[in-house]
């Protein structure tokens, strides 16, 4: 049993329903449950966001296709805002450390956890990251997702911003192929620009999908390796940190 | 494959429904899932041949509820049949819409043995 969060073998049911039964046919009874099937997992990403918000922790949740470049994204950032900003890291792989070490290069403090067969991070493996880390109070806590478009997409995290990264490696399809992804990121990071002229990768066209999917979704596209808009996402990072009060 | 882990929650929440009702087996299980809500039907079918073997729901029979996608555009207040997330408003174009249904993955009912 889980002393912070009760968890434990089959004690996994926080359910406060009152339910209705009533008689079907002779022998039977009907429970009317009408729970939501994810309700576990919101009543904790909820836990996770309230924690974050009483620390002013700005939680990012990084979502994309295997190999987007998600983990360039932040070890450039760690580098170049080092000093600047407080950050903290948490790494969802399925099964290396490889992520981990990276970030860990970079001097920033990084927990891993390894999914095993789990395609997607959930709120309560970063329930109990977190509670193994000491958060500092004004920082921002980055949670890179597992490499896939599908999955995470469901399972809120607690997080305040989801970004969702694409490259101009992938097609331009990506919006409208994995369009549930895109409809809960807030911001869409288009990466590896500096590829642009070897490649058939119409921006514009990419654009115009997401925003079908997502109206409100801000984009920025930027190159990990040449460093080109790479100011665009520090502006927008900086603009989501919450001002200490 | 996320539709494993939603089974698995599912196996969850009837498991502790059937134990507060002492009962030992589920005949029947109701559950909503909407149109729009990320499940993949063929995914999810597979998952749940996996998931509930040797578990309280292995011998269940599934009656699964698809609830069309409905959406309001905010632009126009025309409320239209959305069957994709990226589908626009009918009559004035907009994709500012908002989705009234299809969202749902709901654990509806269950039926036990008295
Ligand atoms: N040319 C170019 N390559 C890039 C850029 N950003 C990342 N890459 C390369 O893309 C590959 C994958 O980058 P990662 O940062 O590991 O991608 P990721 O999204 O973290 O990958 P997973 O964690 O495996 O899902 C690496 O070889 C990077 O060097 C970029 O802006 N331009
Ligand atoms: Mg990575
Ligand atoms: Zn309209």
């Amino acid at each position: 049993m889980c002393a912070t969060c009760g968890c434990g073998p089959n004690s996994h049911h926080h359910d406060h329903s009152h339910d209705h039964t009533h008689e079907s046919s002779p022998g039977k009874k009907v429970v009317d449950v009408e729970q939501d099937i994810l309700q576990e997992n919101n009543l904790l990403a909820q836990r996770n966001r309230g924690f974050f918000e009483g620390r002013n922790i700005l939680a990012i949740n990084l979502v994309s296709s295997p190999g987007s470049g998600k983990t360039s994204l932040l070890e450039r950032t760690l580098t170049d805002l080092k000093g600047e900003l407080s950050f903290a890291v948490i790494e969802g792989d399925q099964q290396t450390a490889n992520d981990a070490d990276r970030i860990h290069a970079t001097g920033t403090k990084v927990t891993q956890i390894n999914t095993g067969k789990g395609c997607h991070l959930d709120a309560h493996m970063v329930l109990h990251a977190v509670q193994g880390m000491k958060l500092q109070a004004d920082s921002v806590l980055f949670i890179e997702n597992v490499g896939n478009l599908v999955c995470p997409a469901m399972f809120d995290l607690g997080e305040q911003e989801r970004v969702v990264v694409i490259s101009v490696t992938e097609g331009e399809d990506k919006p409208i192929k994995y369009p549930d992804m895109f409809h809960s990121s807030t911001l869409c990071v288009i990466n590896k620009t500096d590829l642009l002229p070897y490649v058939k990768f119409n921006v514009e066209k990419a654009k115009e999908y997401a925003r079908k999917v997502n109206p409100q979704l801000e984009i920025i596209e930027l190159s990990c390796t040449s460093g080109e808009g790479m100011n665009l996402w520090y502006e927008w990072l900086k603009s989501k940190v919450l001002q200490p009060v | 494959m996320h539709e494993l882990s939603i089974v698995m929650s599912i196996v969850e929440l009837a498991s502790a429904q059937a134990s507060r009702h002492d009962a030992s087996v589920i005949e029947e299980i109701e559950l909503d899932i909407g149109c729009l809500s990320g499940i993949e039907m063929e995914s999810f079918d597979f998952a749940w041949k996996q998931a509930v073997k040797r578990t309280i729901l292995e011998n269940a029979r599934r009656t699964v509820n698809r609830i069309e996608g409905r959406a309001l555009c905010l632009d126009c207040n025309t409320d239209f049949t959305m069957e994709h997330l990226y589908d626009g408003c009918p009559n004035c174009g907009s994709h500012l819409s908002q989705i009234r249904s299809g969202k749902e993955l709901k654990l509806r009912s269950l039926v036990l043995p008295d």
